[in-house]
C-alpha cells in the first residue's frame, strides 16, 4: 500500500541531493553581496550592497547583456521557424531519408558542444567567413532548432492528419488551415521549445568561444572576469541576475507543457 | 435525373498499389449511395477522391457536372464526416460546427446562431459550451454531421460514420441518417464495410473489390442477384455454386448463388453431410457438405434440425438458384 507520505530515508535522501544541487547556486549569491573583492573567503568578512551599483555602472556588462540577448533572441527566432518545417515535414510526409533527417537534426545536441564549436569555426574559416553576431548566431542556432524541432514534431504526432484534411473539406485553404487548426494545438509546444532555445542560446559558452570574434556574450564576460581578480562580486551579481531571469522562461516551459498529454488528440 | 458524382476511368495507384483501378461511376442527384466492400477494397480511396484528399493517378471525375480533379478540397461543394469525427480538440462544439461558417467570414453572431440551430438539429441543443473531448461517440458524431452539414454541401461524404458505435447505437444512427437525407434531399455517399449497414441504408450499392467495382445495383439485385462469385460471398454470405455443379443442373456453364434461406431438407435432391449446427435464435444454421461443395442452410423456427454428421436430402427452388453471368 502507498502511504500519502514519504519516509523519513527518502526525505532525507532527497534533501541531500537538492542540497547538492542548489547550495553552490546559493553561495554564488551570497558572494554578490561580501565586502571582500580580491579572494572568494569564506565566512564573508560583511556584507553590502554597493556592487549593485557598481555592476550598474559597468558599460561591459551592459553590452554583454544587449549581446547576450540579441544573440539568444534572434538564434530563437530562427530556430522556431526552422525547427517548426523540419517538424511538419518529419511528422506530416513521407520521403526516403525521413528517419536520418530525423537523427541529422536531432545530431547537434548529442554532439559535445566543443566538435560543434570546432567545426562551425573550421567551416566559417574555410568559407571565409569573418566572426561577428551572425557566427555566434548561427552556432547557437544550430542547438536551438534542436529543442523546438523535439518539442513540435512530438505535438505534431498528436494532432491528427484527418483534423488538417477536415479544415480542409470545410473551405479553408492552407494558410487559414494553418492558422485556424495547426498554430491553436502545436503554439504551447513552440512557446516552450522557444523559451528552452532562449535559455540555451543565452548560457552557451563553448560554441561560442569558437564562434565569436572580439565580441563578448555574457557567460564569456563572466568567464574573463573570473580569470581577472579585479571587482570579483561584481560578476556574483551578474551571475544572480542571469539566474534569476533564465529561471522564468525555463519555469513558464514546464507549466505550459504540463498536463497537455490530452490536447490534440485523434477526437477519439 | 441529373449524376451528382460521375467516375470516368479513375484509377489511384500508390506506387506499384492499385488502390483504386479503373473506376467507373455515376451517382445520381438526392441518392443515398453505399459504397461496400473489405478493407483495402479502394472505397475509401473513392471517397476521398471525390472529397478531394486524394487526386487520381489517370480518369476524370465530375461533380455536378464540373470536373474536379484538379479542384482543391477547400473548393469543392462536398462535406465529409471522418471516420474518427476529427473534431478540432481545441475548439467548443459551437466553434467546431460553426468553422466552415467562420471560414466563409459569416460575422460571429450569426454563424452561432446557425451552429447552436444544427447543434439543435442533431439533438444537441446546449451542448455548444462542451469540449469535444466531454462527449461520448455518439455525441461527437453527430457533432461532426452538424459540422458537415452547416456549409449546406450538396452532397454528404461519410466515411464509415457508425464504424466506432457500439450496436444499439448504430441501428438508431442508422435510422436517423436515412431520416436526414430523406429530409434534406441532397446526395449521401457513404463508405462502410458492413454489409447489412449497406443494404438496410441505400438506395443502390457499389460493392468494391481490389480497387474495382464488381457490381453496383439495388440492395435486392445485390442480394439476390449477385453478378459474381465474390459479391454473393461478401454479401450475406450466399452460397456459391462451382460452375461444374451449376451446369449439371441448369446446363449454363457458370457460378451459381443459392441464399442460404432458400435451401431446405427435401424428399429428393442432393445428397449433403452435415458438419455444424449452430442456433442463432430466430433461426439455425446448418453448415454442409454437397459433393465437396460448402453450403450453408438456414432453418426457420419449428423446423426439423438434423444432426451433425447426420447424411441429409436437400435442395431448393429452380428460381431461387441464381446463375451469374458466365
Amino acid at each position: 500500500m502507498h502511504s500519502d507520505r514519504a519516509p523519513l530515508g527518502l526525505k532525507i535522501a532527497a534533501g541531500f541531493g537538492l542540497a547538492f544541487m542548489h547550495l553552490p547556486i546559493l553561495l554564488i549569491f551570497v558572494y554578490a553581496f561580501t565586502t571582500e573583492d580580491k579572494s572568494y573567503q569564506w565566512p564573508p568578512p560583511g556584507f553590502t550592497l554597493k556592487w549593485f551599483g557598481v555592476t550598474w555602472g559597468r558599460s561591459d556588462v551592459w553590452e554583454a547583456l544587449a549581446l547576450s540577448l540579441k544573440v539568444a533572441s534572434i538564434s530563437t527566432v530562427i530556430a522556431l521557424v526552422l525547427g517548426t518545417l523540419c517538424a511538419a515535414a518529419v511528422s506530416r510526409t513521407k520521403f526516403f531519408g525521413r528517419e536520418v533527417i530525423s537523427l541529422l537534426v536531432i545530431l547537434p545536441i548529442a554532439l559535445p558542444g566543443i566538435i560543434t564549436g570546432i567545426s562551425l569555426r573550421s567551416a566559417f574559416n574555410l568559407a571565409d567567413i569573418p566572426f561577428s553576431f551572425w557566427t555566434i548566431v548561427l552556432g547557437h542556432a544550430t542547438f536551438c532548432v534542436v529543442v523546438v524541432y523535439n518539442n513540435a514534431v512530438a505535438r505534431f504526432r498528436r494532432v491528427s492528419g484527418s483534423l488538417v484534411e477536415a479544415s480542409m473539406d470545410l473551405g479553408a485553404n492552407s494558410f487559414q488551415t494553418f492558422r485556424y487548426v495547426i498554430m491553436p494545438n502545436i503554439s504551447t509546444a513552440l512557446l516552450a521549445g522557444g523559451m528552452l532555445a532562449f535559455a540555451l542560446s543565452f548560457d552557451e559558452v563553448i560554441v561560442t568561444t569558437f564562434t565569436a570574434g572580439q565580441q563578448q556574450t555574457l557567460p564569456i564576460w563572466m568567464l574573463e572576469e573570473l580569470v581577472r581578480p579585479r571587482e570579483r562580486p561584481v560578476t556574483n551579481v551578474v551571475a544572480m541576475v542571469v539566474v534569476l531571469v533564465t529561471f522564468l522562461p525555463i519555469l513558464g516551459a514546464y507549466y505550459l507543457t504540463r498536463g497537455t498529454d490530452t490536447v490534440a488528440g485523434q477526437g477519439k | 435525373m441529373t449524376s451528382a458524382i460521375r467516375f470516368s476511368g479513375v484509377s489511384r495507384h500508390f506506387g506499384d498499389v492499385k488502390a483504386v483501378d479503373g473506376v467507373d461511376l455515376d451517382i445520381a442527384e438526392g441518392e443515398f449511395f453505399a459504397m461496400l466492400g473489405p478493407s483495402g477494397s479502394g472505397k475509401t480511396t473513392c471517397l476521398r477522391l471525390i472529397a478531394g484528399f486524394e487526386r487520381p493517378t489517370s480518369g476524370t471525375i465530375e461533380i455536378f457536372g464540373k470536373v474536379v480533379q484538379d479542384t482543391p478540397p477547400y473548393k469543392r461543394d462536398v462535406n465529409t464526416v471522418f471516420q474518427d469525427y476529427a473534431l478540432f480538440p481545441h475548439l467548443n462544439v459551437r466553434d467546431n460546427v460553426a468553422y466552415g461558417l467562420m471560414i466563409a467570414g459569416l460575422a460571429k453572431k450569426n454563424r452561432h446562431k446557425s451552429a447552436d440551430d444544427a447543434l439543435e438539429i442533431v439533438a444537441l441543443g446546449g451542448y455548444g459550451d462542451r469540449k469535444p473531448s466531454e462527449l461520448s461517440g455518439g455525441q461527437r458524431q453527430r457533432v461532426a454531421l452538424a459540422r458537415a452539414l452547416i456549409n449546406q454541401p450538396k452532397a454528404l461524404l461519410l466515411d464509415e460514420p457508425l464504424g466506432a458505435l457500439d450496436l444499439k447505437l448504430r441501428e438508431q444512427m442508422q435510422e436517423e441518417l436515412k431520416v436526414l437525407q430523406r429530409n434534406l434531399g441532397i446526395t449521401f455517399v457513404f463508405v462502410t464495410h458492413d454489409q447489412s449497414e449497406a443494404l438496410s441504408m441505400a438506395d443502390r450499392v457499389a460493392v468494391f473489390d481490389a480497387g474495382k467495382i464488381i457490381q453496383v445495383g439495388t440492395p435486392e439485385a445485390i442480394y439476390y442477384r449477385p453478378e459474381r462469385p465474390f459479391v454473393a460471398d461478401f454479401v450475406g454470405s450466399s452460397n456459391v455454386l462451382p460452375p461444374e455443379f451449376v451446369a449439371k443442373l441448369t446446363g449454363t456453364m457458370a457460378y451459381g448463388a443459392v441464399r442460404p434461406e432458400a435451401v431446405y431438407l427435401a424428399d429428393h435432391g442432393h445428397s449433403a453431410c452435415v458438419k455444424t449446427v449452430s442456433f442463432l435464435g430466430t433461426a439455425t444454421r446448418v453448415s454442409l457438405d454437397v459433393a465437396g461443395t460448402p453450403m450453408t442452410m438456414l432453418l426457420p423456427k419449428g423446423a426439423l434440425i438434423p444432426k451433425s454428421g447426420e447424411t441429409v436430402l436437400i435442395d431448393w427452388a429452380a428460381h431461387d438458384l441464381h446463375v451469374m453471368h458466365p
